[in-house]
């Protein structure tokens, strides 16, 4: 056995344990956890397979930014395990009679039909006595060939950027502010009442409220909208 | 013994088949469903990069490319929705998200 081999299986072991655990699992948070797990399995496997640059995308974007956001949104909510854990084993025997299915089938077909172990020479393709290095061929691949279909993933990210803040954004209904249009905009009779009122109170009359003048809002900028 | 494209690409489909079966395990809970969903692009991803490799074709790593930005989009929204979600009904139960059913 040559070592790639020995770490493909160390990787592969690894990577189908940890995805087990992730469907297993009753803790979302270690959910989460093993599923960090299994992408730095598989970018060790794309490793092995000369995607450098993938494999470290992988981690990167995955285990930086995706899983973290994952995690937090996780830890965020109030989750009630309990009864999200109720009747998890009713849908077991359909779901792995599914799993096995699928895996069955999808073996059969990828074992009998590829059998390939060398990298096979593109057609017509010159043997370089130094080939370009993975990131150079992608980069190339993408800013000339596929330049259009990038700048839409761009595209792409800003709609997911602007949807995800408009979608999860929120106006406090408790903070204080002001509100300079409404402060330029107020009228006198906003500001002041004007009671009208004998100005002789006889003795045994009921008592009107003193008040003459008192502004209703005294900070109305300050008042909840 | 030398690793073939097959064997890749049979971890690709027990993967797929594993993520298959923890979208049927975890009916109710939404958050392991969105990441079933990540292990199945996973998956996916895997064969297009052990066939690239194999073919010796760069296509195949750009639109892994791709599926990575689809996939983060993806994740980024369905994560706010939820947030979303939980903040008006107070709950992520699948079975009671059924205000559209009518």
């Amino acid at each position: 056995m040559d070592p790639q081999a020995v770490l493909f299986y160390v990787f592969s072991a690894i990577l189908l344990f940890a995805a087990f655990r992730v469907i297993t699992v009753s803790n979302p948070v270690h959910a989460a956890l093993f599923l960090v797990l299994s992408f730095f399995q598989a970018s060790g496997i794309w490793m092995l397979l000369e995607a450098e640059f993938l494999s470290i995308t992988l981690v990167l974007v995955y285990v930086g930014a995706v899983m973290v956001l994952f995690l937090f949104v996780v830890m965020m909510l109030d989750v009630d395990l309990e009864s999200l854990r109720k009747g998890f084993w009713r849908n077991f025997h359909l779901a792995a009679t599914l799993g096995a299915v699928v895996a069955l089938e999808l073996t059969a077909v990828l074992m009998g039909g590829f059998r390939l172990s060398q990298p096979a020479r593109a057609v017509g393709a010159v043997v370089d006595a130094a080939p370009i290095p993975n990131t150079q061929a992608l980069g190339i691949a993408l800013y000339t060939e596929f330049l259009y279909p990038l700048e839409l993933a761009a595209v792409i990210l800003l709609v997911a950027i602007i949807a995800a803040i408009a979608l999860t954004l929120r106006k406090r209904k408790d903070s204080k502010f002001q509100d300079p249009s409404e402060q330029i905009r107020v009228q006198p009779k906003d500001r002041m009442r004007l009671v009208k009122m004998k100005s002789v109170v006889e003795v045994g009359e009921v008592v009107e409220p003193m008040a003459t003048t008192q502004p209703t809002q005294s900070t109305p900028a300050q008042e909840k909208k | 013994m030398t690793i073939t494209l097959g064997h890749f690409l049979t971890l690709g489909a027990i993967l797929f088949a594993l993520s298959v079966t923890g979208i049927f395990l975890n009916r109710k809970n939404i958050i392991v469903i969105l990441m079933a969903i990540e292990l199945m692009l996973l998956a996916v991803n895997m064969n297009f990069v052990a066939f690239s490799h194999y073919l010796n074709d760069i296509q195949g790593q750009v639109f892994v490319f791709f599926i990575l930005t689809v996939a983060a989009a993806e994740s980024a929204i369905g994560l706010a929705i939820l947030v979303l979600l939980f903040r008006n009904r107070s709950t992520i139960h699948v079975d009671e998200l059924n205000t559209l059913k009518g």
